[in-house]
Formats: structure tokens, C-alpha cells, sequence
């Protein structure tokens, strides 16, 4: 990183560390935080829209869609979920590679589960044989993404339904007054207002989704508490930068990233909170409306 | 192939370590239905020792936080936030790892305190262990996110309560266990009950994290996953430790049902707080 960095063996005090800290491993670390931020950026709309679906399905006139809505959500929720996050990927990989297997090679006359090895034709292995290193990585992110917005999904699905509700029976019976759609009024009247109520569990599911990010580590992928590990061992004189079991404070650092991850969101939501109760039908949005006159 | 009693006796208690059935654990093609039943369910006594013992433990740390956050004096109360915060702020499995990585640098010898006309030397060997170091790591978490449960309780104590304690000339100690402790209990405890179901639940992370496994010593989740990778099939295993969970559950709200029950008993049906099973297990 530094012009003084090329001889890190006669580096001392603060150059050592600077050197030290950008180092190219250091840098990989830096940007498996990214990986975490991406993570949350995509799992988060993911997690709202599946959640979106699921309390849809909930409150939908059409009963074997209830039915499956609740199926989902009780199942997701009843289930431990360090389970689910390691069942979802294998489980979601080895199904699409047997559709595959099936559409593809349809004279393939071996049994796929053969002892303990699951082996479909080689057209349907996913990612494609010879794909580049980046794709293995983008498939296991991809499925780590889609474990995270199953499980969360379900949590959110249970939060917009009880918010669904607790908009006042009545509007929506005026709007129905008016000669609004069923639909109508649930764009209208339901979807604009429902947030304000959704908001406290939301920001309860979006703290844990936070917590739940460095189980990435568990689904292989190279990521923080990964790099944290491989950083802070024990380096011995074979190294550039030697130094002792340092997995301490490598571990203290994460602590505090994800303290503050959890601090700032609190301090948005409580916000946000604050922005949407204006003009609300509620004891906030009374207390807002108070002050203001 | 062995039969479902000769995999019951190799593999039913073999979690409390190697000299109990089978030395090895079984492999690729020789696992059968039964094996997966059976080591997981002994896996199950490790998840039960972790939940028993640091909700048991937990469970007093937590009254005395509470209170300490509840009192008046910022030197009590400001500590005690700042424990809760770091402790339900943080994720469990990174202070899985930090706690690990901060034991295993303490003197492997022992750490000498002395105390004048005699040295006491504390073990600390045991606290790279799961069984010692991963319950401790589980008691300081429970304990923050209990204590944040007791707090909210002690703030809707009803004030008729306390007023009342007052005008019998009820102080400290006895108002406390007469009428702040039980009012405490008794409104936490629909929320107590679901702290405990997570609790247990993550005692699935002890083995998954830091702490390494000896003798192949692990809990429910630490053999499924042990069985998953060895036949490359998640559709038996990580549903067979499923249901063992969610009979724990099961078996957790009846518990703390009959609890519930004796600490309303008071009451009128109406007016008691009810449980409502709350699942969000990451913490």
C-alpha cells in the first residue's frame, strides 16, 4: 500500500501497523465487511417482498392459499433456524440440480442418490463444470440469499399481516363507502398506513437480520468472522508481519462493528417511527400532533 | 448392518464421550436410520445441560442486573444498560468467538491470586472447554436478554401494588420478595418463557463456533450436521433434529406453563398475561 511498506521486517511501532492493516489479506477482510452490508441490502428487500407475498396469501379470499401462507410461515417459524440455514442451501441446490437432471438428461438411467454420493449427468451440475471460481462464489451467496429471505420472509410475513389488521376497521369500511374496490381500498386506505403499525416489529426482524449475517460463515463463504480467524492466528517468523494469537481483537472488532450496526439502525428506526406516526390515528401520532399546534 | 438395538446401544449415550458405546462414530455408507436417531438424541442431553444449567444460572444474574438497571443511582444503572447493550446488541456467535479466542490466551497453568497468607490458584484449562467455557458465554447472554425482560416487568409493576406494600410499612428486602419479585415474575413471564425456548435454541451454535468438539463430544445440531456431511443428504438429519426440537419446546411451554399458572393464581382468568409463542431464534 505505502512506498515505505516493502521491507516489512525493519518496520517498527506505527509504520508496522499501517503496513500491517493494509496489507492485501487485510484488504480482503475489508471488503468481506462489504459483503456484509451486501447482504443486508439484498436480503433485506428480498425478506420485505417474500413477506409481502406471505401476508398477501394470509389475507387472501382463496382458502388453499391461506392455507399454504400459513403452512409457510408456521413451518419457518417453528423450526430452529440455524437448521433451516444450513438445510435451504443444500436442500434448494440438490432439487434445482434434479429438475435439471431431469429435463436434460431424460435416458440418464442411473440412480442419482448412489450411497452417499448425489450425482446427476454432468449438463445438469450447477454452477456449470469449468465455470470460473466467482460463479461458485456468486451460486453460494445467491443461495445464502435465498435462506435468508425464506426464513426472514416468514417473520415478515407474520408482522405485515398483524399490521394489515391494525388499521382502523373503519376506514377501510368508508372507503368501501365510496365505492371503492376491495382492492382499491387495500392500495389505498391499508397499504399507505399499515407501515406505521409494521414498524416496531420490523425493526425487531431487521436487528436480528443483522445478527444472523455472520452465519454466511457457516455456508462456506469467505467472509468476516472467516478472514477474522485466518488474520488473527498465531503468525510465525515465515510471515511478512509475524505476530502472536491476535484473534482477540480481531473478534473485539467485529463485536464493535455489529454494536454499532444494531446502535445506528435503532436510532433510524426510531426516527423513521417518528416520521410515519405523523398524522396517525395513534397515541404517537397524537402526542405529534399535540406538540406541533 | 446393524439393528436399531445394537445402534441404540453403540451410539444412545455415546455425546457423553467415547467410553460410552462406540469409540468411533459411523461412516459413509454404514449409517443407518437408526444411528441418526440415536446419536442425535444423545446429542440432545448436551442442548438440555447448556439451557438447564445457564437459564438456572442466568436466571438470579439477571433479577440483581435488572434491579441494578432499575435503580436510581447511575452507578448501578449506567453499568448495568452497558451490559445489556453490548450483550444483546452483539451476535451470539461472534462472542462465541471472541469469548473462545480470550480464553485460550489465559495461562494454561492457572491464574495465582494471592490473597496474603495463601495463593488461591484458579483453573482456567476448563474455559477453552464447551461444557465450562460456552456455558459461560451463555449465561452472560441469557442473563442480558432476561434482564432486559425483568426490567420492562419492574416498570408496569401496577402502582396500587407498591403503594399498598408501602402502607403496610413494607421495606427493602421484605418488599421485594413480597411484592416486587413476584409482580416481576409474574408479568415477565409470558416473554421468560420464550427467552428460554431461544436459549435453547442456540445452544445449536456452542459446537458450530469457536469451540472445538473433543472426543466428537457434541450436541444435537453438532451430529446432524456430522451426518449430513457424511451422506451428503439433508433430508433426513436436519429434520430428524428438528422435531427433536421442537419436542424440547413443547416440553419448555408446558413447564412454564404450570409456572405461569402458579404465579396468576391469584387472578382472575381474565386478567392474566398470556403466552404467546413468539419464534426469532438468531440472537
Amino acid at each position: 500500500m505505502f512506498s515505505f511498506c516493502s521491507d516489512p521486517s525493519v518496520l517498527e511501532g506505527f509504520d508496522w501497523f499501517a503496513c500491517y492493516l493494509t496489507s492485501a489479506t487485510h484488504l480482503n477482510f475489508y471488503w468481506a465487511f462489504l459483503l456484509v452490508l451486501v447482504l443486508l441490502a439484498v436480503t433485506a428487500p428480498a425478506a420485505l417482498g417474500m413477506g409481502m407475498l406471505g401476508a398477501l396469501a394470509l389475507r387472501a379470499r382463496f382458502l388453499p392459499l391461506v392455507a399454504f401462507g400459513k403452512v409457510y410461515v408456521n413451518i419457518v417459524r417453528g423450526v430452529p433456524d440455524i437448521v433451516f440455514f444450513l438445510f435451504v442451501p443444500i436442500a434448494l441446490g440438490q432439487g434445482l440440480e434434479w429438475m435439471l437432471h431431469q429435463a436434460r438428461c431424460p435416458d440418464w438411467t442411473e440412480p442419482i442418490r448412489q450411497g452417499t454420493d448425489f450425482l446427476v449427468c454432468p449438463e445438469a451440475k450447477l454452477p456449470p463444470n469449468g465455470s470460473p471460481q466467482w460463479m461458485y462464489t456468486a451460486y453460494s451467496f445467491g443461495m445464502a440469499v435465498l435462506a435468508f429471505a425464506m426464513v426472514f420472509g416468514a417473520f415478515v410475513a407474520n408482522t405485515l399481516h398483524g399490521a394489515m389488521q391494525a388499521v382502523p376497521r373503519a376506514q377501510v369500511e368508508t372507503a368501501e363507502a365510496y365505492g371503492m374496490s376491495r382492492r382499491q381500498a387495500f392500495r389505498r386506505v391499508v397499504l399507505p398506513q399499515m407501515w406505521v403499525y409494521a414498524l416496531p416489529g420490523l425493526s425487531n426482524i431487521w436487528q436480528i437480520l443483522i445478527k444472523a449475517t455472520p452465519l454466511l460463515f457457516l455456508l462456506g463463504l469467505q467472509d468476516i468472522v472467516y478472514w477474522a480467524r485466518e488474520l488473527g492466528g498465531q503468525k510465525t517468523s515465515l510471515f511478512s508481519y509475524p505476530h502472536p494469537d491476535w484473534r482477540m481483537w480481531y473478534f473485539l472488532a467485529l463485536l464493535v462493528l455489529y454494536l454499532f450496526l444494531t446502535w445506528i439502525s435503532e436510532r433510524v428506526f426510531a426516527w423513521l417511527g417518528r416520521r410515519l406516526s405523523h398524522g396517525q390515528a395513534t397515541a404517537a401520532g397524537e402526542r405529534l400532533r399535540k406538540a406541533g399546534a | 448392518m446393524r439393528t436399531c438395538w445394537e445402534s441404540f446401544e453403540a451410539y444412545g449415550l455415546r455425546a457423553l464421550g467415547r467410553d460410552y458405546g462406540e469409540r468411533l462414530l459411523p461412516r459413509g455408507l454404514d449409517i443407518t436410520f437408526c444411528d441418526q436417531v440415536f446419536l442425535i438424541g444423545s446429542g440432545l442431553m448436551w442442548n438440555i445441560y447448556f439451557a438447564g444449567l445457564a437459564i438456572a444460572i442466568g436466571f438470579g444474574l439477571a433479577v440483581g442486573v435488572a434491579m441494578a438497571r432499575f435503580s436510581q443511582n447511575p452507578w448501578l444503572s449506567r453499568p448495568a444498560s452497558g451490559f445489556i447493550f453490548v450483550f444483546r446488541g452483539s451476535p451470539l456467535f461472534i462472542q462465541f468467538f471472541f469469548f473462545y479466542a480470550a480464553f485460550v490466551l489465559l495461562p494454561r497453568s492457572g491464574i495465582d491470586i494471592p490473597l496474603g497468607f495463601v495463593t488461591l490458584t484458579v483453573d482456567t484449562s476448563a474455559l477453552t472447554t464447551a461444557q465450562v467455557g460456552g456455558l459461560f458465554v451463555l449465561v452472560l447472554n441469557t442473563t442480558a436478554y432476561s434482564a432486559e425482560l425483568f426490567h420492562g416487568a419492574l416498570q408496569s409493576i401496577p402502582k396500587g401494588d407498591l403503594e399498598a406494600a408501602d402502607a403496610y410499612g413494607m421495606q427493602g428486602w421484605t418488599k421485594f420478595r413480597r411484592v416486587i419479585f413476584p409482580n416481576m415474575l409474574r408479568l415477565s413471564w409470558p416473554s421468560y418463557t420464550n427467552e428460554a425456548i431461544f436459549l435453547t435454541h442456540s445452544t445449536t451454535l456452542v459446537f458450530l463456533s469457536a469451540f472445538p468438539a473433543r472426543q466428537q463430544v457434541g450436541e444435537a445440531f453438532y451430529y446432524a450436521r456430522y451426518f449430513v456431511d457424511q451422506t451428503f443428504n439433508p433430508f433426513v438429519a436436519y429434520p430428524l433434529v428438528a422435531a427433536y426440537f421442537v419436542a424440547l419446546t413443547l416440553l419448555i411451554v408446558a413447564g412454564y406453563g404450570l409456572v405461569g399458572r402458579r404465579l396468576n393464581r391469584h387472578l382472575p382468568q381474565a386478567r392474566r398475561p398470556r403466552f404467546r409463542f413468539r419464534p426469532q431464534y438468531i440472537r
